[in-house]
């Protein structure tokens, strides 16, 4: 069985810099995979290339059987890739409730003129939706705060709605890029639960960006390891942990 | 915002302004033509504040797509002689459709090349574009170019009016408050972000385009039909910048500040000139002692525009926090 998620030398070059070389990545479903590197090395830069934000210079990216090269983002979250983002980007004035409603646009069966002539299907799905974005808010602890604005939440709060939202595309893979970042231990510890928890209830793959090297080794399955926009390593924790590259290039030769 | 019984206050609305046409018959002049502006007005404040407010695609064009709406419905018109009320109605609401429609083509036309552009930029471009609708109907002597175009037919009423004004707010507030409708408001708070969630931010902005553009087009229909005179510069920049100021004081994204600051800035100038044609005040001698407003009439409306936009930025209605 081929990979849910396929890398082929993927590359992208802006001008005379590149970002990632030749990247080849894998992640198949179901799996948990971390892909760390220090600062600069292109990690994000790969999820845009994955996400569709950025388009590869060359090499391929394929989904679920099919290549996603060329596709808008919209197309790709469509397909089930949905992801968070380094620093959160949630809809501000949009209530919590409204964050993750707006999302499942994705899966509405109606369409716009139904929205207009407001008859009982219309009025069905709705409410219909309104449940299901109730039943993803109270698994998440989020429920009692679904006419807040967005804004007005904590600032864990705020990534574990994104994370929600995310989860509101229903997508094959979920890409978190660096969801402990500004926490502390108590709420990574919280945040590692979290990851172990949706990876298990909804059945998905998960490729995790993060910097804290304790959060990553305790849970990835596998660890890609990413230095000037080139893969220098890959295997399991274990052997991250002892390969000499990848303690060179934490700190630096 | 709950829409449970919008489509019964829809009805409602529409019969009303029927019920307000018929007594009104007999009225005419001054009073009945500030009526029409307010309804007309409304629809312009309403329809752009999709647009401007709700998918924060900061357009400075729509008295271009009212033009658009204007000259075409009034081409059609001016096409028949005398009709009886049945037909008249019939031609009428064509007429006003065609305009509708053309305009949304310019909106689509405007829609488009724009995408990419935010901020400043967007906001020149449709600037320009509404420029470029009045260059062209200044010179296209069709339709009178300089010169203007006279509307043979007068068939604007309180029945059209606010009946169309009643659909233009259903419209908007129902397309705005469903599920698909979030849409818009994402585009706008984080465009980025809402790609990434599937939502295809260049159809959002298109259509928002679009259906605002469709019924500027409506309203410049009745604007014709109302005033019976068109000309090209009666549609410019200004006019624009009047309906941009209703969106902002009735707080951006907000459906029902957006009419009362469309009917509260259609009444003023009113007021002002009503002021002016005071001809006693007590304690004070001569007649017309305040007929200087007159003249200060516009230095007021700026100077009042000034003060609510330092003191009150989010709009002059917006009672709650924006969690809409």
């Amino acid at each position: 069985m081929s990979a849910l998620l396929q890398l082929d030398k993927a590359t992208i070059r802006f001008g005379g810099l590149t970002a990632v070389s030749e990247l080849d990545l894998q992640v198949g479903c179901n799996e948990l995979v971390g892909l760390i590197g220090p600062n600069g090395a292109g990690k994000t830069t790969a999820f845009n290339l994955i996400t569709g934000v950025y388009q590869p210079t060359a090499g391929g990216i394929a989904f679920d059987g099919s290549s996603i090269v060329g596709r808008k983002p919209c197309q790709i979250t469509a397909r089930g890739i949905a992801r968070t983002f380094q620093n959160i980007r949630l809809f501000s004035s949009l209530s919590v409730f409204d964050n993750v409603r707006a999302v499942f646009h994705l899966h509405l069966r109606g369409d716009v003129r139904q929205a207009l002539w407001r008859g009982r299907a219309f009025e069905r799905e709705e409410k219909s939706i309104a449940d299901r974005v109730m039943e993803l808010l109270e698994i998440f602890q989020l429920g009692r705060f679904r006419h807040e604005p967005a804004r007005s939440l904590s600032y864990g709060d705020q990534r574990r709605l994104e994370i929600v939202r995310a989860l509101a595309a229903q997508p094959k893979l979920l890409l978190l890029d660096e969801p402990a970042a500004g926490m502390n231990s108590t709420e990574k510890v919280e945040l590692t639960r979290l990851i172990r928890f949706i990876r298990e209830k909804f059945s998905i793959a998960v490729l995790l960006v993060e910097h804290d090297m304790q959060l990553v080794m305790g849970i990835c399955e596998r660890l890609v390891v990413l230095d000037y926009g080139l893969k220098i390593a890959e295997g399991t924790p274990e052997e991250i942990r002892q390969n000499p590259k990848v303690i060179a290039a934490y700190l630096g030769e | 915002m709950n829409l449970r019984h919008a489509k019964t206050v829809l009805l409602g609305a529409i019969a009303l302004s029927l019920v307000a046409s018929l007594f009104s018959r007999h009225i005419s002049g001054y009073p009945l033509f500030v009526a029409y502006n307010i309804g007309i007005s409304l629809i312009m404040a309403v329809s752009l504040n999709l647009i401007n407010g709700y998918t924060g695609q900061f357009s400075l064009g729509h008295a271009g797509f009212m033009a658009v709406g204007a000259y075409s419905s009034a081409v059609i018109t001016n096409h028949f002689g005398d009709l009886n009320v049945f037909a008249a109605n019939a031609v009428f609401t064509f007429a006003l459709l065609a305009g509708g429609l053309a305009a949304a083509l310019a909106g689509l036309l405007v829609g488009v090349p724009t995408l990419r552009l935010r901020g400043d930029y967007l906001a020149i471009v449709t600037l320009g574009f509404g420029e470029i609708i009045r260059v062209i109907l200044q010179n296209m002597e069709a339709v009178g170019g300089a010169r203007g175009l006279s509307v043979t037919h007068g068939w604007t009423n309180l029945f059209w009016t606010f009946g169309l004004a009643a659909v233009t707010v259903y419209v908007v507030a129902a397309l705005v408050n469903s599920t698909y409708g979030r849409g818009f408001i994402a585009v706008r708070d984080d465009e980025v972000a809402a790609e990434a969630m599937g939502i295809n931010s260049t159809k959002y902005k298109v259509t928002a385009f679009a259906v605002g553009a469709f019924f500027a087009g409506i309203a410049g229909g009745l604007y014709a039909h109302a005033i019976q005179f068109l000309t090209p510069n009666g549609f410019g920049f200004m006019l624009s910048i009047a309906y941009v100021v209703m969106v902002i004081l009735g707080g951006m994204g907000n459906t029902i500040g957006v009419i009362l600051a469309a009917i509260l800035l259609t009444l003023l100038p009113e007021g002002l000139r009503m002021l002016a044609d005071i001809e006693h005040l007590p304690g004070i001698a001569g007649s017309r002692p305040l007929s200087w407003v007159e003249n200060t009439r516009m230095i007021i409306y700026s100077l009042l525009l000034i003060v609510l936009m330092l003191t009150r930025p989010q709009g002059l209605f917006t009672l709650r926090r924006r969690s809409r």
